[in-house]
């Protein structure tokens, strides 16, 4: 069935990555001075491949798009990093790790990958931690794990609520640290826009400098691509205004497979859209659910408070589906079950597009243990309340205050509103065991590549993926390329191949500026994210599907001949750069339905309405279907697939079932 | 149901870019909705510019959910507006009045030139990191993270520095342009921890020298760096990494 070697190391799957570490051929020191590599991106992914890269005495050039490395959106991840550590002695281990990523991934991802990333997580928190990083602690010094969703051990490491930040800020500052050295070059504020191949290996990339508009050639032995996700194909999801998939898909133009790209994972727990105003959403941590009921009335257009709708004509849904699991069900069970109840008319709110998150039975019944330790018997409910609120503020404060902030509702008195929301993308460039894509010379990290999250993504495992592709898979499986590199001298920016890849971007950017069409660049974004949220969001047919491509392909056009873009190519200009985002999540927004359409089964984020269970649940198709669609790009805007076959030789496949 | 009721009198600062001389613009807007973020208010006014083929306003954000520190305005005279403990891009607003007009200008200080519109060049702040705001710890060279336990005090208060965002509000409120609670905060962090003691007093000399160089101010404790950090940056952590400054000439053989 597969057409594309995956590069897999033979032998044991526990094995495999020990024995390739030790048998990959090396780059002595005075060589890797003279080898060049660029890294785009200064993310988890990016940031720790410069540095260490960098470390090890490469050259390095890193480019982020943002004004210092340290903004890169990793740093907004709020709950946690996953490592098989067993700090708890709970019964975690490494195959534990890898079990419940495969099984969480609904059995769409590369065995010999997620091992890997399972053996190597262990290694971050000890480099994290070497780094400076303030991870949170117990009263005895040693460090302490929380619980995250699809799991029964506790393995997630976390800094309060903001895991991501400080894990990114131990990442920047060992980048810095090179940066001071002068062993990395950094780019800030400039943009990628071409791959530069020479004899069909990556040689480099063509990049704008957005202050000035300069277009620059740089040269590289080979490219990694650390640049994240697309979820902003949706024009509204949790990723930064900036985040996009250009690098990657002007990549994937060049030859790069994308693999699934279909597969987008919706958070259940986001804070709804107030408005036709709103520019973005944000996300309410998983945590959460720990302790709030999520209920939505049993009567159709309920417009009551929820304070005045009584305990008896609510229906606390998720309790009611999946008894076993309840309101901790996997993200892409809850969130599909949110949208199951709106769309037949329950939803809250003004919009009636929302559930609510109630944590009052909660905090009554930590009240009530509040009450007991401080010695009163039979207290009464507004005492319970009074202690109980105490204890909701200790673990969850930071995020009630964001709430409040944003809605301007006290959620210490009225439920939380919430509703599902895009918020990581599974899909990326494809990339074979050595993360290389399928361009020599060519990587791809982090969320940016597809290999370990398969259909959908454990919480807390994105940290870990990041970080393990940039400090330890990486730095390793590029030397496998770069020691037939060594006698390769850095080529001139002077040849045809970066004179020509300069030529197709200044070609875009050009035409962008004449455009001189009447709607503006968000114009057109929010009308492709409407079509995507409506036929390639949380539930997929055939028919909206294919009605789905045939409005992207319309919008295409009339994109190319009515944007408006302002000012000029050769100034900072936030407009143009928009426009060359949008223009590639059109293309992107195209894939991503043919892909939805080619997948006829459910798994994990990707749920196509004719395939599911009588009780509503998903339906998967491993005869057919237990592959890694990998599609290469055809001119016009054509895409042919081909397929990689998933092998599970040591986990046997089942049915998820949260009943 | 976007729409709102609020009518507003905006009074923008534009400049082209660091060559030009920069003034301020007015411009009216009609029907926000209270609803709004700050930032989402300027999305409106930047569509209608495009609509009328004008320019629309850059500033600088990305996130939008206060983490990642790029958002910078300078509002009715504060950095990151009315509201304590709050970012621009997660000020909303209903912290304003029907009627209101607002003065929105960029992180004004010699050190962080005005690049185009409200954004400006905060480079300097990497600079001063890269100069010795690390622990010189190559990958693979860590030992078990739990071989080495931290008191949680400690560690709870190494985290309250390390929660700094690096946006530059406390630059731009001084009335020196000091960047003091910046630097001290990633110099308390790595001082509060056993991991950052070997290269504390080496890292404080060429963090301030760094500092020094790029042209911020001195501080005179006058605190509005500390009462206009969206982050609650205590003051302490100049107080901390003055004494170790002071320290460094005494109790380190390096001296920088």
């Amino acid at each position: 069935m597969s057409d594309i070697n995956s590069n897999i190391p033979e032998g044991e799957l526990t094995s495999k990555w020990t024995k390739f570490k030790s048998s990959v051929p090396l780059v002595n020191p005075s060589n890797k001075r003279s080898i060049e590599v660029i890294v785009v991106g200064s993310g988890l992914a990016g940031a720790s491949a410069a540095a260490t890269l960098a470390e090890m005495g490469y050259k390095v050039k890193c480019f982020c798009f943002q004004d210092s490395p340290r903004r890169a959106h990793s740093i907004a991840a709020q709950g946690g990093i996953n490592a098989a550590k067993n700090y708890q002695n709970d019964g975690d281990s490494t195959y534990r790790l890898f079990y419940d990523t495969i099984k969480g991934g609904d059995y769409r991802s590369r065995e010999a990958n997620v091992h890997r990333l399972a053996e190597v997580s262990t290694n971050i928190i000890d480099q994290c931690v070497a780094q400076g990083v303030p991870l949170a602690r117990e009263y005895g010094g040693l460090l302490d794990n929380r619980s995250f969703g699809g799991t029964q051990v506790q393995r997630t490491f976390y800094a309060a609520g903001q895991t991501g930040q400080q894990l990114l800020l131990g990442a920047y500052s060992a980048l810095e640290r090179q940066i001071g050295m002068g062993k990395v070059e950094m780019y800030t504020r400039h943009e990628m826009l071409e791959v530069v191949k020479i004899d069909g290996k990556a040689r480099g990339i063509i990049a704008r400098n957005l202050i000035t508009g300069a277009i620059e050639r740089h040269f590289g032995h080979a490219v990694v691509l650390g640049t994240g996700g697309y979820g902003n194909v949706f024009y509204l999801s949790t990723n930064a205004m900036g985040s996009n998939v250009t690098a990657a898909w002007k990549a994937h133009k060049q030859g790069a497979y994308f693999a699934n790209p279909c597969y987008t994972q919706i958070h259940p727990t986001c804070i709804p859209v107030s408005g036709d105003h709103q520019s973005k959403l944000t996300l309410m941590s998983e945590s959460l659910r720990n302790d709030g009921r999520i209920w939505v009335p049993k009567k159709k257009d309920d417009n009551r408070k929820a304070s005045e709708i009584p305990e008896d004509e609510r229906d606390y849904y998720l309790e009611r589906r999946y008894p076993a699991f309840g309101n901790l069900v996997p993200r892409d069970v809850a969130s599909r079950a949110a949208k199951e109840r709106c769309d037949a008319g329950y939803g809250v709110g003004a919009s009636k597009l929302a559930v609510y998150l109630d944590f009052k039975a909660n905090t009554e019944r930590y009240g009530k243990i509040e009450a007991s330790k401080a010695g009163i018997h039979n207290p009464d409910k507004e005492t319970c309340m009074r202690l109980g609120t105490a204890v909701i503020k200790e673990k969850y404060g930071n995020l009630f205050d964001m709430y409040a902030q944003i809605t301007g509702e006290n959620p210490y008195e009225t439920p939380m509103r919430i509703y599902p929301a895009v918020h990581y993308t599974m899909g990326g460039l494809w990339v074979d065991y050595n993360l290389m894509t399928s361009v020599p010379g060519l990587y791809c990290t982090g969320e940016a590549n597809f290999s370990d999250h398969g259909a959908n993504r454990l919480g807390a495992s994105a940290l870990m993926q990041g970080l393990a592709d940039g400090y330890f898979v990486l730095p390793y499986t590029i030397g496998a390329y770069l020691s037939n590199e060594i006698s390769v001298k850095a080529i001139s920016t002077d040849h045809p191949a970066f004179v020509e890849a300069e030529e197709r971007a200044k070609n875009i950017l050009n035409t962008l500026i004449n455009i001189k069409g009447t709607k503006s660049v968000d114009h057109f974004h929010k009308r492709l994210g409407h079509i995507m949220w409506e036929q390639c969001g949380m539930s997929r047919s055939e028919t909206g599907l294919k009605q789905a491509i045939e409005d992207i392909r319309a919008l295409r056009a009339e994109f190319w001949s009515n944007v408006r873009v302002p000012g000029t190519a050769d100034e900072l200009n936030t407009e143009l750069e928009k426009a060359g985002r949008v223009a590639d999540f059109i293309e992107l927004g195209e894939l991503m339905c043919i892909d939805a359409l080619d997948r006829k089964e459910s798994c994990g984020g990707h749920f196509r309405e004719e395939y599911q269970t009588e009780e509503g649940e998903a339906l998967r198709d491993d005869v057919n279907y237990a592959y890694v669609a990998a599609w290469e790009f055809k001119e016009g805007v054509n895409f042919e697939l081909h397929k990689e076959e998933l092998k599970f030789e040591n986990i046997k496949v089942a049915q998820r079932s949260y009943k | 149901m976007s729409t709102g009721n609020m009518n507003l009198t905006l009074k923008v600062w534009r400049q082209k870019n660091n060559k030009t001389a920069g003034a301020l613009v007015d411009y009216k807007l009609a029907e926000i909705s209270p609803d709004m973020s700050f930032l989402e208010m300027f999305d409106v006014l930047n569509e209608q510019l495009i609509n009328k083929g004008e320019e629309p306003v850059v500033f600088d954000h990305d996130c939008r959910e206060g983490i990642c520190g790029m958002c910078s305005m300078f509002i009715n005279g504060r950095p990151h507006g009315p509201k304590d403990l709050v970012t621009t891009c997660q000020l909303h607003m209903r912290s304003f009045k029907d009627g209101d007009t607002i003065v929105v200008e960029p992180w004004r200080a010699a050190a962080f030139p005005v690049v185009k519109d409200l954004t400006v060049d905060r480079s300097a702040f990497d600079r001063v990191i890269a100069a010795g705001g690390f622990i010189s710890v190559n990958t693979g060279n860590a030992q078990d993270a739990n071989s080495l336990p931290i008191p949680k005090m400690q560690a709870d208060a190494a985290f309250e520095a390390a929660a700094c965002i690096g946006c530059g509000a406390c630059v731009a409120t001084c009335k020196n342009a000091s960047a003091m609670l910046f630097v001290s905060a990633k110099i308390s962090q790595l001082a509060l921890l056993p991991q950052g003691q070997p290269e504390r007093y080496r890292r404080v000399q060429s963090m301030v020298a760094q500092m020094d160089a790029e042209g911020f101010g001195n501080c005179t404790n006058t605190g509005a760096c500390e009462a206009e950090c969206p982050k609650g940056i205590s003051l302490e952590n100049i107080a901390r990494m003055n004494r170790d400054f002071a320290s460094a000439k005494f109790v380190s053989e390096e001296t920088i």
